[in-house]
């Protein structure tokens, strides 16, 4: 106890500090993290399915085998419709919102925790980076799981539009007909749509999270949500 | 001459609430020598506990400065500022404040991580404050598991882990009953004696009254008077006598 002597720095923490700190706070609060990555997980199944549903019509399009339930009728020469932009673009907001709403809920519960931590010699920094941890890993696994089940939505309702021919010309990989347009392929669709879902999930908590971070801790306990 | 650990000069401390100004410090000037049991006394609303949120660099006074062990608070930078209040102050709560994610075991060793102490030392201390609050047979538990009176002495295990020349307590009996509340001074107090801790507690419990040194009363964000031991303890008899 050297009492006397002037303040010194706070140090940094090492990383696997904030990574076990993180992976503990996500385990023992399994139930909401699961809700938060559930918002996540819906989010990204939407979008994926929607587009992915549209690399398949385009993919049979192309094929020449057309469906023969085809419902877009607005289909254009080169296979994409208006209506499918509209639906992507859409489902890209529903998608957008909904997780940033999600982090946004579960980073705001935890003012009350952020002020603590601070009153403890936490650093805003050490904060900020405990909720970017979280949220990566949470943006992540949801978004994957959300991207899969999308990918079966669309493969299911596929085969009933296109039959057993949906397989013979999966779109999996990305291509470039001669007339058409580029065609992204599923995999890369799945690959956007965990990459999207984690990004949206960093952003959503971590702009909240600095936000508390900042705010003296008196001010952040005194938060009543 | 005294061994002066806090001093405030005018602090001053203004909210704004939409277009009003409202004034929670109206100038408040004390100092507090080492070691001492100050209590913070004042009615709801006083500004006793912005005062608290003052000292314990929870907070920024709108004008004056706050002094502890000599160094201008203003001055410090960020860094500063969190190794102040990780090192030299241990704080508790009303609500305890206990991060519910981690057990009482891992809310006592959190300072010390900061603090940057090995993992062996930190978990060592950490069982031995456990166990001098009473509760090691309990450590494992989270504060969701344990009670009132259970999750307060986890919170002043905590606030001890780096070893702290200052306790802060704002109305750490408030949420309990009379019998834990006076558990839980009676602990505070022999800290304070046996480690020359100094507490500064804000409350409006008049259990605290017989434990101080000193009762600092506010009132309108105003110091309105200071009353040593002595003249408590004519008070207190007079209480009793009732």
């Amino acid at each position: 106890m050297n009492q006397r002597a002037p303040i010194e720095e706070q140090i940094d923490l090492p990383f696997v500090e904030s990574l076990r700190i993180s992976f503990q706070s996500l385990k023992i609060r399994f139930g909401r993290s699961i809700i938060t990555t559930a918002g996540i997980t819906l989010g990204i199944a939407f979008l994926v399915s929607v587009w992915t549903n549209n690399e398949i019509g385009i993919a049979l399009q192309e094929s020449g085998r057309q469906s023969t339930i085809n419902t877009f009728e607005e289909t254009t020469e080169k296979g994409i419709s208006t209506k499918d932009i509209w639906l992507i673009v859409m489902s890209l907001i529903v998608c957008v919102v909904g997780i940033a709403n999600s982090m946004l809920m579960a980073v705001t519960e935890r003012f009350r925790e952020i002020g603590t931590m601070k009153c403890l010699g936490a650093l805003d920094g050490f904060v900020v980076r405990l909720f970017l941890l979280e949220s990566g890993f949470q943006g992540f696994s949801g978004a994957l799981i959300g991207a899969l089940l999308g990918t079966l939505g669309a493969v299911l309702l596929g085969l009933k539009d296109y039959g057993l021919d949906l397989f013979f010309y999966f779109p999996l990989l990305p291509s470039r007909p001669e007339d058409g347009p580029m065609q992204l392929g599923v995999i890369v669709v799945i690959l956007l749509g965990c990459v999207l879902g984690m990004i949206l999930a960093v952003i959503g908590s971590s702009f909240p999270a600095w936000r508390a971070a900042k705010l003296p801790p008196a001010e952040a306990m005194r938060t009543e949500v | 001459m005294p061994d002066i650990v806090v001093k405030t000069e005018d602090v001053v401390k203004e909210y704004r609430m939409g277009s009003n100004v409202l004034r929670a410090l109206d100038g408040i000037n004390i100092e507090i020598e080492r070691g001492e049991y100050i209590s913070l006394m004042g009615p709801s609303g006083s500004g006793k506990s912005t005062l608290f949120n003052m000292i314990g660099a929870l907070d920024q006074p709108t004008e004056g400065q706050v002094y502890i062990d000599s160094q201008n608070m203003s001055h410090l930078s960020q860094r500063q500022i969190a190794a102040f209040r990780c090192h030299r102050v241990g704080y508790i709560f009303q609500s305890y404040n206990l991060l519910p994610v981690r057990s009482a075991h891992g809310n006592v060793t959190l300072p010390m991580i900061f603090a940057g102490i090995p993992e062996k030392q930190r978990n060592e201390k950490a069982e031995e404050l456990l166990a001098r609050v009473g509760l090691g047979d309990r450590m494992y538990h989270l504060p969701d598991e344990l009670s009132g009176g259970q999750r307060q002495r986890v919170a002043i295990a905590r606030a001890l882990a780096n070893d702290p020349s200052i306790i802060l307590a704002d109305e750490p009996t408030a949420n309990l009953d009379t019998i834990t509340g006076r558990e839980i001074i009676d602990l505070i107090k022999q800290l304070n004696n046996e480690q020359g801790v100094t507490v500064i507690s804000a409350t409006h419990d008049l259990k605290m009254l017989d434990v101080s040194d000193r009762i600092v009363d506010i009132r309108d964000g105003l110091v309105e008077r200071i009353r040593n031991r002595d003249e408590i303890e004519i008070e207190v008899g007079e209480v009793g006598g009732e």
